[in-house]
C-alpha cells in the first residue's frame, strides 16, 4: 500500500525537475540584453493604459460556485460506484435519489439564469 | 514469463539485495528508476510529438511540414529545443517575478503526474494505486493551476483574459468529464486502471459510447485546443494566457499541452478501448505496448483532426454546451447505466453489452429529439434587401446583381 504511493512520491520530487531545469538553463546560455522597450507588455504596438489587476466578469465566479457545488458532491459518488457489487437495488435507488437532487439544483440554477452568459 | 520488464525489474531487485541493501531502500531505489525511466521516455516522446504534430497538420492543411532536416525532417524537434534553449528568458516590466517562473513548471509536470498510473502494458506501469481514475482528474485539474498563475502574473490585460476563460472552461467540463468516468467505474467495480482493462473482455465503447463521447469531447475542452480555444483565439487575445512567455518558458506550455493531449488519448483507450488488450498481449505483456499505443496515437490523430477541421465557438455557446447539454446528458447516462447494471446482474455478457447498447442508442435518439424541439429558429443567413430611402422623384436604384456590375 505504501509501496504504491512510494511512486508518486518521488515523481513529485522529479518531475518538476524536468520543466525547472529548461526554464533555468537559458538563464546561463542564452543571451542577457534587457532593454525598456524589449520588457513592454505586449499589447499589439500601444501602450497599456491602466491597472491589469481590475475586477473581473462577475460571471465567472458564478460558474465556479456552480462547479464547486457539482465537484464536490460528485467526488461522494465514486464510493457508491466502487462498492456497486455490495449494493442492493434499493441502495442504486438511494444513490440515484442523490443525484436526483443535484439534477434539481442545476435546474435550480438554470431557472435562475446563473447559466447565462451576458 | 517472457517479459523483458519484469525480468529487468526482478535482476535489478536481485542485484540491490546482493549487494546488502535493506528492504525499505531497495523499493526506493526501485521506485527511483522507474520514475527516471518513464520521465525519460515520456520527454522523449513529448519532443517527437511536436514533430507528429506539425506533420499532421501539415497534411491536414496540404503542406509538407518539417522535411529538412534529417529523414522526413525527424530531427527537427531537437533543433528546435536547441533553438529554445539559447533564447533570452525576457522579463515584462510589472510582472509577479516568482509565479511567473513557476507558472510553466505547472505547464509541464502535472501531465507527467498523470503518467504515473497509465498502464503501458500488463506489467509496465508506474503504480497500480487503487484510486487511479480519481487520481487522474485531481492531477488533470492541477493544469488549470497554472495557466490561472501564468495569466494573473504576466501583467497583460490579454493574458488575464485568456487565463479566465481557459479556466471557466477546464473547471466547467470538469463535471462532465468526472461523470462520464464514473461510467467505467461502475462498469468495471474498481478505480484501478489495470482491473479496468483486465475485466473489458469487450471494450466498453460498447456498453457506453454516449459516455465515451462525452469524455472525449470534455477532454478536448480540457485540454484548450480547437474548437475549445477560446483562451488562446489568436484574433481577439493574440496567444491568451501565455502571451508573455518566450523561449523555454513558453515551450514547457507548448509541451505540456501535446503530452496532455497524448496522454488523454492514453486515459480514453485505457477507459473505453481495452488499453494494452489486443492479440497476444496477454501471453507477452510487451506486445500490450504496442496496443496501446496505436490506440493512444489513434486518439491523439482523432483530437489533432477535430483541431484543424472545426472553427472556434463562442464562450457562451461553450458554456451552454456545457451546463445545458453535457452536464444533463452525462446524469441521465450514469442513472441509466447504474439501474440497468443493478437489473442485469447475472445475465450473459453478451446481451448485458447488448442491452447497455440499446440503452444508449435510446438515450442518443430521445437526446436528437429534444434537441430538434428546442432548436431556436435562426435568423436568416442573408438579410432581404432593404428599401433605400431617396427624395420624391428619384430615380430607383437599380439592384446590385453580378451581371450589372460585371457591365460597369
Amino acid at each position: 500500500m505504501l509501496n504504491d504511493w512510494l511512486f508518486i512520491g518521488i515523481l513529485l520530487v522529479i518531475a518538476p525537475i524536468v520543466p525547472l531545469a529548461a526554464t533555468v538553463i537559458p538563464d546561463f546560455i542564452g543571451p542577457r540584453k534587457p532593454s525598456r522597450l524589449k520588457s513592454q507588455t505586449y499589447e499589439c504596438g500601444v501602450e497599456t493604459e491602466g491597472e491589469t489587476w481590475i475586477q473581473f466578469k462577475v460571471q465567472y465566479y458564478i460558474f465556479t460556485l456552480i462547479f464547486l457545488i457539482f465537484d464536490v458532491e460528485l467526488v461522494f459518488l465514486y464510493p457508491w460506484a466502487v462498492a456497486f457489487n455490495q449494493l442492493t437495488l434499493f441502495g442504486v435507488l438511494e444513490g440515484i435519489l442523490f443525484i436526483l437532487i443535484l439534477v434539481a439544483g442545476l435546474v435550480y440554477a438554470w431557472r435562475k439564469g446563473a447559466l447565462e452568459w451576458f | 514469463m517472457g517479459d523483458p520488464v519484469t525480468l529487468i525489474a526482478k535482476w535489478l531487485e536481485g542485484l540491490l539485495a546482493g549487494w546488502g541493501l535493506a528492504e525499505g531502500p531497495t523499493a526506493v531505489v526501485m521506485n527511483l528508476i522507474g520514475v527516471i525511466m518513464i520521465v525519460v521516455f515520456v520527454m522523449i516522446m513529448d519532443v517527437f510529438l511536436v514533430w507528429v504534430e506539425r506533420k499532421v497538420v501539415a497534411r491536414f492543411q496540404d503542406r509538407f511540414g518539417p522535411n529538412r532536416l534529417g529523414p522526413f525532417g525527424l530531427i527537427q524537434p531537437i533543433a528546435d529545443v536547441i533553438k529554445m534553449l539559447i533564447k533570452e528568458n525576457i522579463y515584462p516590466q510589472g510582472i509577479d517575478r516568482f509565479i511567473y517562473n513557476l507558472a510553466p513548471l505547472f505547464g509541464l509536470f502535472p501531465v507527467l503526474l498523470l503518467w504515473a498510473v497509465i498502464p503501458i502494458s500488463p506489467t509496465t506501469i508506474g503504480t497500480d494505486i487503487n484510486v487511479a481514475v480519481l487520481y487522474l482528474v485531481a492531477c488533470g485539474a492541477f493544469i488549470s493551476l497554472g495557466i490561472i498563475m501564468a495569466g494573473w502574473a504576466s501583467n497583460n490585460k490579454y493574458a488575464l483574459l485568456g487565463a479566465f476563460r481557459e479556466v471557466a472552461q477546464m473547471i466547467s467540463y470538469e463535471i462532465p468529464m468526472v461523470i462520464s468516468l464514473l461510467i467505467p467505474v461502475i462498469l468495471a467495480r474498481s478505480m484501478e486502471l489495470n482491473q479496468i482493462i483486465q475485466s473489458q473482455n469487450i471494450w466498453y465503447i460498447v456498453a457506453a459510447p454516449l459516455a465515451a463521447l462525452v469524455f472525449l469531447i470534455s477532454s478536448i475542452a480540457e485540454l484548450g485546443r480547437a474548437p475549445f480555444d477560446i483562451a488562446e483565439g489568436e484574433s481577439e487575445l493574440i496567444a491568451g494566457f501565455h502571451i508573455e512567455y518566450t523561449g523555454m518558458k513558453f515551450g514547457m506550455f507548448y509541451a505540456g499541452e501535446l503530452l496532455h493531449a497524448l496522454t488523454v488519448g492514453g486515459i480514453f483507450s485505457s477507459l473505453f478501448l481495452g488499453g494494452w488488450r489486443g492479440i497476444g498481449a496477454m501471453t507477452y505483456p510487451i506486445v500490450g505496448t504496442f496496443w496501446f499505443f496505436i490506440k493512444a496515437y489513434f486518439i491523439y490523430w482523432v483530437i489533432m483532426w477535430v483541431k484543424y477541421s472545426l472553427p472556434r465557438i463562442r464562450i457562451d455557446q461553450m458554456l451552454n454546451l456545457n451546463w445545458k447539454f453535457f452536464t444533463p446528458l452525462s446524469l441521465v447516462l450514469l442513472m441509466v447505466t447504474a439501474v440497468l447494471d443493478k437489473l442485469l446482474t447475472g445475465v450473459p455478457m453478451l446481451i448485458y453489452f447488448g442491452v447497455m447498447l440499446a440503452a444508449n442508442i435510446l438515450i442518443g435518439w430521445g437526446t436528437v429529439l429534444i434537441l430538434r424541439k428546442t432548436r431556436k429558429k435562426e435568423a436568416p443567413r442573408v438579410a432581404e434587401p432593404k428599401p433605400i430611402a431617396r427624395p420624391d422623384g428619384a430615380p430607383p436604384i437599380p439592384a446590385i446583381t453580378p451581371a450589372t456590375t460585371s457591365q460597369s
